[in-house]
């Protein structure tokens, strides 16, 4: 920061703080960010198709596709809480949303006789039964959010064990809606559906350009609001917050809410990549999140974490799964690895804060 | 000496307090006046925090009455002590490690500049407001170093900077020296002469004799939940007090 020149307070004994040895520079997101990098570079070294357009597409839709709820999560781990649903409500928003657009657009359900020219009355305005679907796999989110956060803000609840047990209702929920058997996107709109979620702009994958409009709306939310400043607040030292007159009760559902949005979001986007829904959709992808959430640098103790970290994770488990691939690596040591980086990730981190 | 002054900022009368058949304060009254530094000692479990928390608004009191500025309050949470213009500085400081100096004063009440609809944080406004502040405490304190990296007596003047913010009248401090050096004590004991010197009565809670002596007007003592003293610092001694606390001397 540029001081005032009028400055009210003379520094003689407290130095400033070096560039090299705060923000970004001396964060985990920082290490990680290089080892990316380095990775990277390997990589063009180890395989001419690593840095071609058709890999490197795959590689941003690949990992897209966990990133959207890792931001939401990394929300959820700021304040030092966990969210073990996402992977089952990814599976549930995708499920609500495609049941919901076929419901609407079946011939012979209930709403097939409001219109007199045999199709539904929605059907008859292009896009309304996306958008109504969309918003209902969302709104499933929202209800499954807003029951994590009341029962681990107002009813004090750990959220490792809520939410432990809200990832078997919401799955077991999945199987019950659909019996089962999963279901498709499909009805006259389900082709704006698959453009929206597995189409592409100029050869940039639409996840992806929506991971990247998150991550600045949530860079923003973060650091430039009031909201995003008790979310640290929270993480860093509850009590604290709770007596400057935080709302801690209102953040902490807000936290949960927004992670299961981005988790429904996530999943609805999956589905249109997969052509469906089935009931065991994003199976276990609650850890990879978690795993990508805690190798870009956020702290599981709370109070460390951001959009750019959320990314790097997602990256760097998806260039070390393609790598694999490339490098004709039997791809079941892909698991092995992610868990080694983990730890590694973690262990730098320690060793530098122990140095300085 | 501001004490002249004519209606005490804080007069508790036969404040009583009972956690069910527990009597942890029993008929207390005090007063302080603007610019008045009141030592507030006792052992563990003589009432001492009972009485802060009831003056903080934590807890209701059973009997008694608390007047501030001359006016009778009822509090019934925290956030309505705070906004009458009381303001406690924990032992644990209650500072968020992970966040700058200038974040941690402005925690709760963060300025903001409106674009739009959305409000978004105006961090210069804040930095140099902390600065202003950590220079009227004289504290040599970065608003944007995080507190994490920061100094005992540093993160006491981050807290104290907090109470100025709001222009407390009243300024408990729990324990502030109790877990730091001997170098920053002498830097909380200064911040609390800027307090008193802007006519900011200070509740010094506190363990430590010398400290209670160095600083002080007058001195309270606590003992079994009842008020056994209250006197003019230059009226009593450091082994009187000791007596008191004790019990070997019942009351003065």
């Amino acid at each position: 920061m540029a001081m005032p020149l009028e400055s009210p307070v003379t520094f003689s004994n407290v130095g400033k703080i070096k560039w090299w040895r705060r923000g970004i520079f001396a964060s985990q997101t920082g290490y990680v960010l290089l080892a990316l990098l380095v990775l990277m570079v390997v990589m063009h070294f180890a395989s001419p198709y690593f840095f071609t357009e058709g890999n490197m597409q795959n590689v941003a839709k690949n990992f897209s596709f966990i990133a959207i709820a890792t931001l939401g999560i990394t929300f959820v781990i700021i304040t030092g809480g966990i969210d073990l649903s996402v992977g089952s409500m990814m599976c549930f928003s995708a499920m609500i949303t495609s049941m919901v657009m076929i419901e609407l657009s079946a011939p012979g359900s209930v709403f097939v006789h409001l219109a007199a020219d045999g199709k539904t009355a929605v059907a008859n305005v292009p896009g309304l039964i996306l958008v109504i679907s969309v918003l209902a796999g969302l709104c499933a989110a929202l209800i499954v959010g807003l029951v994590n956060g009341f029962c681990i803000a107002v009813l004090g609840l750990s959220p490792f064990v809520t939410t432990l047990g809200m990832l078997s209702i919401v799955r077991g929920l999945a199987y019950v809606v659909s019996n089962g058997r999963g279901s498709f996107p499909g009805g006259p709109d389900a082709d704006y559906f698959y453009a929206l979620t597995s189409g592409d702009v100029l050869g940039v994958p639409a996840p992806f350009i929506y991971l990247v409009i998150l991550a600045a709306v949530m860079a923003v939310v973060l650091h430039h609001t009031s909201f995003g400043r008790h979310v640290f607040a929270l993480g860093g030292n509850e009590k604290a917050a709770e007596l400057t007159g935080i709302s801690v009760v209102r953040v902490k559902i807000e936290v949960y809410v927004i992670c299961a949005l981005a988790a429904g979001l996530q999943g609805i986007i999956i589905s249109g990549w997969l052509g469906s829904a089935p009931a065991n959709m994003a199976t276990s992808y609650e850890l990879n999140v978690i795993a990508a959430a805690v190798i870009g640098g956020a702290n599981l103790a709370g109070g460390i974490g951001g959009p750019l970290g959320a990314i790097v994770g997602c990256v760097l488990l998806e260039v070390i799964r393609n790598g694999l691939v490339l490098a004709q690596v039997n791809s079941y040591w892909q698991q092995t690895l992610v868990g080694v980086i983990i730890i590694l990730a973690v262990l730098v981190d320690r060793i530098r804060s122990r140095m300085t | 000496m501001a004490s002249a002054d004519a209606t005490p900022v804080l007069e508790l009368t036969g404040i009583g307090k009972e956690f069910g058949a527990i009597r942890a304060l029993h008929d207390v009254d005090m007063h302080v006046h603007p610019g008045e530094v009141v030592g507030l000692m006792g052992d563990n479990g003589a009432g001492k925090s009972t009485l802060v928390k009831i003056i903080a608004g934590n807890f209701r009191p059973s009997h008694g009455e608390i007047r501030f500025g001359g006016d009778a309050v009822h509090f019934s949470r925290p956030i309505d002590a705070r906004a009458v213009g009381i303001e406690v500085v924990y032992q644990d400081l209650a500072l968020a490690d992970n966040l700058t100096a200038a974040a941690n004063v402005f925690l709760g009440r963060e300025l903001k500049r409106k674009f739009g609809p959305i409000a978004l944080l105006d961090h210069k406004a804040m930095a140099s407001r902390a600065l202003e502040l950590f220079g009227e405490l004289r504290s040599e304190t970065r608003p944007d170093d995080l507190v994490k990296q920061m100094s005992g007596g540093q993160r006491q003047a981050v807290a104290i900077a907090r109470t100025r913010l709001s222009n407390a009248r009243l300024v408990m401090m729990d324990e502030p020296t109790a877990a730091i050096s001997v170098r920053q004590v002498e830097q909380v004991l200064s911040l609390i002469h800027r307090l008193k010197e802007q006519g900011v009565a200070v509740m010094l809670i506190s363990h430590r004799m010398p400290d209670v002596f160095a600083v002080c007007d007058r001195v309270i003592v606590m003992r079994r939940g009842e008020k056994r003293a209250d006197k003019p610092i230059h009226d009593t001694s450091p082994e009187e007090v000791t007596a008191l606390i004790t019990g070997a001397k019942e009351a003065a």
